[in-house]
């Protein structure tokens, strides 16, 4: 009975306040990651988070038409443009991994023999070898388009060069079934390492691979009408201390390294308006 | 499949909810449209009738693209403030329903119009009790016409995400669920989900049939 009682209070709490909608992207929210922070949100402060999982740049344009109150994202080049165009304000890292180039165990190419990420990018375009690409706007498949850029390389309109426009999970399962080459985030893939084929071929934290999650406010002087300071009580519980550490622990001991490192609100990559 | 994990119950509610008020709403205004389309040749029935049935094959992301639009808070609606609610979802669903009720229903109605209209007029009845006998007469084919606007409704996948946004707890229904279990790789879950969608689209259609056949 008290439990029911205090369930009743907690629910009573969410329902009172206005809930908050944060557009994120699928890598967050498919690991569970904000199904084991976010309760706690809610818990000490009654608001509920309404989480919306999308690619960074779907959900970066939801907010940009102030249909989300927040979001977190994987794009700093997007982000920073997010806040230029004055949509988004009170940027903080929140965690990082990196990218990994995921392929066949065989791997044809040789990536894992490369020197560097854009060494393995240029094996795979030399040998012709299938890749899978996002093909949306996802912030893997900006980070995939930077690569090739970096490379002076155009793979778009190659036979061996994929599109799947379907999420990160998806696309692995696409590449295993295809054994071919695909770029991943470091925590969609040990999810999906068991139920696909693929090897981590290119598993090393350099700064092209580093793969920096952001949270912004949507700025309510541009978007009336956003629930802003929910969103910024957010911030504050995402940044601090304790939240950080549990952020970093999330699915440690199952993986034996952290999915998440926490960033205490350092940005590794400034992300400069 | 499904012990352990009680959210797939309460995603099943959402979905039987969501899609059943979409049905609802879509026959309230497509029963009526569709019999007073097929009782008699109408001034611009034609081109009505097209678009009825073209409008089966509405495209359920465009659909859900033009009410996101609609909805959104920088769009025309947004003061409503329906984006990413069930409501949104429902009047999405609603939109798809609604030319396969009222389609179907014409198509029924028509097949029955002079025949019905001769017998009833010549015992005397008014044009109002014809269209009410045209109603019962078609009522075989227009349990076929709500089964096929629930069917739509309840396994549309498009417009339910792009206004329903898939939240947890809130607006995430099977189809949406299907999508992102998919997503993760877990297909055992989004073979079950898949199972109970088949299931709940199986009870409701058997319910409308024997609600149908009785008397």
């Amino acid at each position: 009975m008290p439990r029911t009682l205090a369930l009743m209070a907690v629910f009573g709490l969410a329902l009172a306040a206005a809930p908050l909608r944060l557009a994120t992207t699928t890598s967050v929210n498919d690991s569970g990651l904000l199904d084991a922070i976010l309760p706690g949100f809610t818990r000490e402060t009654g608001v509920e988070v309404q989480v919306i999982a999308v690619g960074t740049g779907q959900a970066l344009a939801i907010a940009g038409r102030g249909d989300a109150d927040a979001v977190l994202v994987h794009a700093p080049d997007l982000e920073a443009r997010f806040l230029r165009a004055g949509k988004g304000k009170g940027h903080a890292c929140l965690a990082y991994n990196n990218f990994v180039i995921a392929g066949p165990a065989a791997d044809p190419a040789g990536v894992a023999a490369a020197e560097s990420a854009l060494d393995a990018m240029r094996r795979i375009y030399r040998a012709g070898a299938t890749f899978v690409s996002r093909g949306d706007n996802s912030g893997t498949y900006h980070r995939e388009r930077a690569l090739w850029k970096a490379c002076g390389l155009e793979p778009r309109g190659r036979a061996w060069y994929l599109e799947s426009g379907s999420g990160m999970g998806a696309t692995l399962a696409l590449a295993a079934e295809k054994q071919a080459y695909t770029l991943t985030d470091l925590g969609t893939y040990l999810f999906m390492r068991d139920k696909v084929d693929l090897a981590d071929l290119f598993n090393r934290p350099e700064p092209l691979l580093l793969n920096q999650y952001g949270y912004m406010v949507v700025n309510p002087e541009r978007l009336p009408g956003v629930n802003y300071k929910a969103a910024y009580r957010l911030r504050a519980y995402l940044l601090r201390d304790d939240v950080q550490r549990a952020i970093g622990a999330y699915m440690k001991a199952r993986f034996g390294q952290s999915l998440f490192n926490p960033l205490f609100g350092r940005c590794k990559v400034e992300v400069v308006p | 499949m499904t012990a352990g994990w009680p959210e797939i119950w309460e995603i099943t509610g959402r979905s039987l909810r969501v899609a059943g008020a979409a049905t609802l709403l879509a026959a309230l205004a497509g029963l009526p449209l569709g019999v007073w389309l097929g009782a008699r040749p109408r001034p611009g029935g034609l081109a009505a009738q097209v678009i009825l049935y073209a409008g089966m094959g509405l495209p359920p992301v465009v659909v859900g693209l033009v009410l996101y639009l609609l909805f959104s808070r920088s769009g025309p609606l947004g003061w409503l403030g329906l984006l990413f609610t069930p409501t949104a979802m429902v009047l999405a669903e609603a939109v798809l329903a609604l030319p396969m009720i009222a389609g179907f229903t014409l198509a029924a109605v028509q097949a029955r119009a002079a025949g019905v209209r001769r017998l009833v007029r010549g015992l005397g009845g008014t044009e109002r009790q014809v269209l009410a006998t045209l109603l019962w007469e078609s009522r075989r084919p227009i349990v076929a016409a709500l089964a096929a606007g629930f069917g739509a409704a309840v396994s549309e996948v498009g417009a339910a995400t792009i206004v329903g946004g898939d939240i947890r707890h809130h607006t995430r229904v099977l189809t949406t669920a299907v999508v992102l279990e998919t997503r993760k790789g877990d297909l055992e879950r989004a073979l079950a989900l898949g199972a109970v969608l088949l299931g709940v689209t199986l009870l409701v259609t058997a319910f409308l049939v024997v609600w149908g056949e009785r008397r």
